[in-house]
């Protein structure tokens, strides 16, 4: 392409936030280039769970939990759409999400979700119930669960299959996909924006920095801040075996073909993938309480793969006041959040606005209050 | 089908049963070796569209190649040794735990 055309929105990250953001600013008709960096990156959204997990998130952060559950309840109408357009089955369902409790403490934890919940008018019903509540769901759990927690509202999905939708969807509709594209460098030049990439530069009305990790350092150079780190997430895949469990567990879930996930570990270990026996030991002697028989289950493989963490967890989401037309976007969980992105935060990028429901999100609630 | 590369008959070590049939296999072959020199073309239904599979990598990572072996489930032809009398049958699906299966 001539490097002289100018974009509508140029989308700095291939991974679950650009990517749903590209597909759905392209839905609305925007012009819209989508730069990735190649297999050396950092990328959550080849290495992550596929979980849309709703109870629990965003207890004691109202305005997160609002925007996780209306994400929550778009996902069947975003599910649709993609696979209707794209062909790809994206192995969404929505079983219903199951906390298992091993502990009084473990249910207690569960009632206060529920109840703080409850208080903030989440839209979600969660029902905190005994072992006998749980068996009766699934009756191959073990003799140590004592109960658990259900709602109907999570839901799982194949995070390749997804990924890959998004971005075909995005291609078919004449959007571009560049990958081993990665921005170097980032400047406002005459009203519009232009990206250095080692595939030649970009240039578009409109930015959205959504570089998972990578941007740290690139969202300076609009004025934007996005203080992102690295977590490790590990995770432990067995063989295929007879679906035994029907709904989605938040440490252990069975894959419309039959494997088992196992996870994932929360770690500080600064931008290592590694994977350790101790920390898949431990995850599997839980997956283990749950399910006595993954005891003797065949593992294929496991991973370690890199949460993008921003200070307190929460999104941000927000347009520079330096270089208007630049915006940031990053979560913890891209995800939960992917229908979101996809259906409210594209549409509004390519009209040049940000959505009311994402105003709370923005990098100054870090700054230290200097009095 | 496959044919041994060096392609005379060095004699077998003894014999495993696929489904019940003979499959003569020499010292040194994998299980999955045996079954593709003997004609076997596939050797289990995938448990998503049930499509017939066979073999493929033959080093352990595709994991194509899983087959029911004296009784065990899921077990990967391609890494496991021959021995005489091993009763092999094919893959149908996906393992079928003994307990908690529903
Ligand atoms: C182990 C694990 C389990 C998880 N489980 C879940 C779960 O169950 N549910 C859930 O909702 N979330 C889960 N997550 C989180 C989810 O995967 C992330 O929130 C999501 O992938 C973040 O999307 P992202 O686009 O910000 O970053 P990523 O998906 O990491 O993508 C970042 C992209 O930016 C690109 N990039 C980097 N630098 C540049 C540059 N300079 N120029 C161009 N491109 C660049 C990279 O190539 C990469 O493709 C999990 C994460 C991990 C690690
Ligand atoms: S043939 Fe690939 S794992 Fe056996």
């Amino acid at each position: 392409m001539p490097p002289t055309s100018t974009h509508d929105l140029i989308v700095v990250g291939g991974g679950l936030i650009g990517s749903a953001i590209a597909w759905g600013a392209s839905r609305a008709g925007a012009d819209v280039i989508l730069l990735d960096e190649g297999d050396v990156a950092f990328r959550a959204a080849r290495g992550n769970f596929g979980l849309i997990w709703l109870q629990g998130k965003g207890v004691g952060k109202p305005p997160y939990m609002r925007w996780s559950l209306q994400a929550g309840h778009l996902w069947r109408e975003f599910a649709t759409l993609l696979v209707e357009e794209t062909g790809i089955d994206i192995g969404w369902s929505q079983p219903g999400g199951l906390q298992f409790c091993f502990s009084e403490a473990d249910i207690e934890k569960c009632r206060r979700i529920e109840a703080e919940t409850r208080t903030d008018g989440g839209d979600i019903a969660i029902t905190v119930m005994d072992r006998a509540g749980v068996e009766a769901l699934v009756p191959a759990i073990g003799p140590e669960v004592i109960g658990g927690a259900y709602s109907t509202l999570d839901s799982h999905v194949s995070p390749l299959y997804l990924l890959r939708a998004l971005q075909q969807g995005l291609q078919a509709r004449g959007g571009h996909y560049w990958s081993a594209a990665p921005a170097t460098a980032v400047r406002r030049d005459q009203g519009a924006f232009a990206v250095e990439t080692p595939r030649g530069r970009v240039a578009g009305k409109r930015i959205v920095i959504a570089a998972g990790l990578g941007a740290a350092k690139l969202a300076p150079e609009v004025g934007l801040a996005m203080p992102v780190r690295p977590e490790r997430g590990q995770i432990v895949v067995t063989e295929r075996v007879k679906p035994f469990f029907p709904y989605v567990g938040s440490g252990v879930r069975q894959t419309v073909e039959g494997s088992f996930l196992i996870g994932s570990s929360h770690e500080e270990a600064g931008f290592s993938e590694a994977t350790d026996v101790s920390t898949g030991a431990a995850l599997c002697a839980s997956a283990i309480r749950a399910f006595p028989q993954l005891a003797e289950v065949g593992v294929v493989r496991s991973w370690g793969s890199l949460r993008v963490m921003t200070p307190d967890g929460m999104p941000i989401y927000e347009e520079s006041e330096r270089c208007p037309g630049a915006y940031s976007a990053t979560c913890h969980s891209g995800v939960t959040l992917c229908s979101a992105h996809a259906l409210i935060l594209g549409p509004a990028l390519a009209a040049g606005t940000l959505p009311e429901a994402v105003s709370y999100f923005r990098s100054d609630r870090f700054d230290v209050q200097a009095h | 089908m496959f044919r041994r590369i060096d392609g005379g008959d060095n004699g077998t070590a003894g014999a495993l049963s696929f489904d019940g049939q003979a499959i003569p296999f020499r010292a040194g072959d994998t299980v999955a070796a045996a079954l593709l020199a003997a004609g076997v073309a596939d050797v289990r239904d995938n448990p998503v569209d049930g499509s017939r599979r066979a073999p493929y990598c033959m080093m352990g990572v595709c994991f194509e190649c899983l087959v029911e072996i004296d009784g065990r489930q899921n077990q990967q032809a391609c890494l496991v040794a021959a021995k005489p009398g091993m009763r092999i049958r094919r893959q149908a699906g996906a393992r079928l735990l003994p307990e908690g299966a529903l």
